[in-house]
């Protein structure tokens, strides 16, 4: 057998490993060893690398390897719960960056040794362009989520967005056209890398669950792409994998926020005000309570349903949601957690965070599953989350119109812990806050839940 | 590969992603992405034959920047997933099932 079929063979298993892990990573029982798969799919497939003929020099690669992967353990052991988005962000920008590179690297070798078929240097261009916006573009999401930067102010945008893909298009086809011409390749990679920028610039916090999981897809994509000009099956097969996967997240995640692809990446942002006036909402009708009060209730309520926010991470309060989710237990109520599809900063965060506080999976429940069981609760406590819970979203024609929500004003009482009255990211009053079943308890969402634990004990 | 079976391997495998993504519950969204992020980091093996050919100095540099970068995002994303997986845990570990996990 030559090193050829070894190479082959090792490919199709690592091929099969790949489809496995991501088949596992779809359980929470098998998703440990979905995520083991996957890795050893890796190993194996670098391993039979090794193996290619076509390698002459075995030490540069070493360095690359063993610096890729000190940055990486460092930064995987490190990273906080709360961080992940960035961590998958700057990640992403990596693979994206890298595949740009790979491709350059094979496309200039293979033009070199006179080979620049349409293959060849149509996928380079795609690899190029694709590539490129998902480095940028994961570094501003990166930025941006780690509040360290806000992006550049993009002025007409979608103009600016327009015109730099049309540039790119242009480009890609000099590309084709003339593929010895290496300034043609760089001046792509270079307006891809602009574009990137004006692309994700504008876009605001809420949407970023949407840009994460596109940006996801690109870096798959782009890893197909550089495997098109490398004629790697492997490449195309694990590269599409990932591509489809993040095109279904952010299918997922654009539903869940009633927006279009184009809405968040071409829109102005979700529309805000809308005509509703705070004032006019809230006006004597916001009902504020006390700890004490609270406890009060949830010492008799037999079922109580805790709908978590972006906020209660920022108020780092999910052990002490863990603390009061126990002593409910103990005292004979049932208590779940509903959560929205994009709670948190990218998809399925929340329930990392929850998991991280020793939270059980099994108690938290996914939007459609739990809307039905409201009618049964006697408290829902909402902590740290407002837009998708404000009932304005049932409206035909108001600015969140459609977007769906968690019901909780279907639950006997519902308790707000918030710091005041002040809007989510849409901008645009809550209609919850005033309601008749609802109470407000101000505060910082960590201290509130200390202080209602420690009330319900002394009750 | 001729471009015609290289594109059927592509679109094939799209529709196989598509299939094994779209029943994931919410719960797993974070580490799917980061599991999946990882594997698209399999980058790293144009990197690798691309960097050990030593066809030019400018396409090993630029091949060893690469394998630096995409071993970072295989490394970093699988560890991380498997931290966070670690920490996902069912309410009672019944004895049946105890024993896979």
């Amino acid at each position: 057998m030559s090193s050829d079929d070894v190479i082959g063979i090792g490919y199709l298993v690592a091929a099969a490993l790949f489809i496995l892990g991501l088949k596992g990573l779809g359980k929470p029982r098998t998703a440990v060893r979905g995520n083991q798969l996957g890795a050893l799919g890796m190993f194996v497939a670098v391993l039979v690398t090794l193996l290619d003929r076509d390698i002459v020099s075995y030490w540069q690669l070493a360095i690359g390897m063993a610096i890729g992967a000190a940055v990486g353990v460092l930064l995987a052991l490190r990273v906080e719960m709360t961080s992940m988005p960035q961590l998958v962000a700057l990640f992403n920008g990596f693979g994206g960056l890298a595949s740009v590179l790979v491709g350059a690297a094979s496309f200039f070798e293979a033009v070199g040794r006179g080979n620049d078929d349409l293959q060849v240097s149509l996928a380079a261009a795609l690899t190029a362009w694709i590539g490129a916006v998902t480095f940028t573009g994961s570094l501003i999401a990166f930025t941006k989520l780690q509040e360290v930067w806000d992006g550049l102010p993009i002025p007409a945008a979608r103009i600016v967005n327009i015109t730099l893909s049309v540039a790119a298009l242009g480009l890609a086809i000099a590309v084709v056209a003339q593929p010895d011409q290496r300034l043609w390749f760089w001046l792509l990679v270079a307006v891809a890398a602009v574009s990137g920028v004006t692309l994700t610039s504008p876009i605001g916090g809420a949407d970023m669950p949407v840009v994460i999981a596109l940006l996801n897809s690109f870096s798959g994509l782009a890893a197909a792409a550089a495997g098109f000009v490398l004629d790697n099956a492997l490449l195309i097969i694990a590269g599409a994998l990932v591509g489809a996967s993040g095109l279904i997240l952010t299918a997922i995640m654009t539903k869940a926020m009633n927006r279009t692809l184009i809405d968040v990446l071409f829109g102005d942002g979700p529309a805000s005000g809308g005509g509703l006036d705070a004032d006019e909402v809230y006006a004597g009708k916001v009902t504020s309570t006390s700890a004490d009060e609270v406890a009060m209730l949830l010492d008799t309520a037999e079922r109580v349903v805790i709908v978590p926010g972006y906020g209660l991470a920022v108020a780092q309060a999910q052990h002490a949601v863990r603390d009061l989710t126990k002593a409910l237990e103990a005292n004979g109520s049932e208590v779940v957690f509903g959560i929205h599809p994009v709670a948190g900063r990218m998809p399925g965060h929340m329930n990392v965070l929850l998991a991280e506080a020793e939270i059980s999976y099994d108690a938290l429940v996914e939007m459609d599953m739990v809307n039905p069981t409201f009618e049964q609760t006697d408290v829902a406590i909402v902590l740290g989350a407002n837009d998708v819970v404000n009932p304005v979203a049932r409206e035909p024609d108001g600015p969140i119109a459609g977007m769906p929500i968690l019901d909780v004003d279907n639950a006997r009482v519902v308790v707000v812990i918030k710091r005041s009255l002040s809007p989510g990211f849409a901008g645009i009053p809550n209609p919850l806050f005033a309601a008749d079943n609802a109470m407000m308890l101000f505060g910082d969402g960590k201290a509130a839940v200390v202080e209602i634990t420690k009330a319900l004990a002394e009750v | 590969m001729s471009p015609i079976v290289a594109l059927t391997l592509f679109v094939i495998a799209v529709f196989l992603g598509v299939e094994l993504i779209t029943k994931v519950p919410p719960t797993l969204h974070t580490p799917l992405m980061s599991g999946s992020n990882a594997i698209s980091g399999i980058t790293l093996v144009g990197a690798l034959v691309s960097s050990g050919t030593e066809y030019s100095t400018l396409t090993t540099i630029l091949a060893v920047v690469a394998v630096a970068l995409a071993t970072t995002n295989v490394v970093g994303g699988f560890l991380v997933t498997n931290r966070m997986l670690a920490m996902f845990r069912p309410k009672t570990p019944s004895k049946r099932e105890g024993g896979d996990s």
